[in-house]
């Protein structure tokens, strides 16, 4: 909002539209590659944490090595939050988006 | 290295690798109490900014969930701790739970180490010892390099014997 002149009245009291959640809004929760975490350890990780299988775990680990980063779940913003702070209790490097 | 026998997680330390164990658990746990800072890039790496655009949006998360991460983390290295023999070299047992603390505990160690080393993408280990080692084989860099491969051979281990 900046740039816009002072108000010389108070303005009326309006709710901030942008705070009003859409019920729908999708947020990401992304892992970041890191030169540290073992390969292993990062699939042995989503499986554990999100019941993937083997072969979806590994491939997401793979998008995370080779693309440097990747999408591991999908959902309401206080979902990803949850999810994000386990990701760091493992020491994997994960970040919150809007999708 | 740790294997699998009847339901546990075993491993035999040499009492130079008891000492160090103690030492990077330590260290961790110091990390997380006394040195607690959010600037050093350590804490940095094991806290990450959850919304690396928005600082209220992360300030607001870590209101939330820092106290339980580092607790979580803290416990996890005093599971090494509290597993280790006292003095000398010894056989270590874990169960399921303890196991899973102790690769969480490694990883943070290891993570905390590769912050402190530069470690990179394209980093060679061997080839980062071999240099070390050329230019003073009895500094602080050669030591600390070794740990951090011990470290992440025992890690492995632990896993496989995990995944197993």
């Amino acid at each position: 909002m900046g740039g816009m002149a002072a108000p010389q009245v108070a303005p009326v009291e309006t709710p901030a539209t942008d705070e009003v959640p859409a019920p729908d809004r999708q947020w990401v929760t992304i892992v970041w590659d890191d030169p540290v975490n073992l390969m292993t350890y990062v699939t042995w990780v989503f499986q554990k944490l999100f019941g993937y299988s083997r072969e979806r775990a590994e491939q997401l680990m793979l998008d995370v090595h080779h693309k440097g980063r990747a999408v591991v779940s999908t959902g309401a913003r206080e979902r990803m939050e949850h999810d994000a702070s386990q990701l760091h209790a493992y020491g994997l490097w994960a970040t919150v988006d809007r999708s | 290295m740790f294997r699998r026998q009847a339901g546990r997680y075993v491993a035999t330390f040499a009492v130079d690798e008891v000492r160090v164990l103690r030492k990077v658990a330590s260290e961790v746990v110091g990390l997380l109490t006394d040195g607690f800072d959010h600037t050093d890039p350590v804490v940095g790496r094991l806290f990450p900014a959850v919304y690396p655009e928005d600082a209220s949006g992360t300030a607001e998360f870590r209101r939330y969930t820092e106290g339980d991460l580092k607790t979580a983390k803290i416990d996890q290295a005093g599971a090494i701790l509290a597993a280790l023999p006292d003095e000398a070299g010894g056989e270590v047992r874990l169960d399921a739970e303890a196991a899973e603390a102790w690769l969480r505990a490694l990883n943070d160690a290891r993570l905390a180490m590769g912050v402190r080393l530069e470690i990179k993408d394209g980093t060679d280990l061997g080839e980062e010892l071999d240099d070390a080692v050329t230019e003073d084989p009895g500094s602080s860099r050669v030591f600390q390099l070794s740990v951090y491969a011990y470290l992440g051979y025992l890690q492995e281990s632990l896993l496989n014997a995990l995944i197993d």
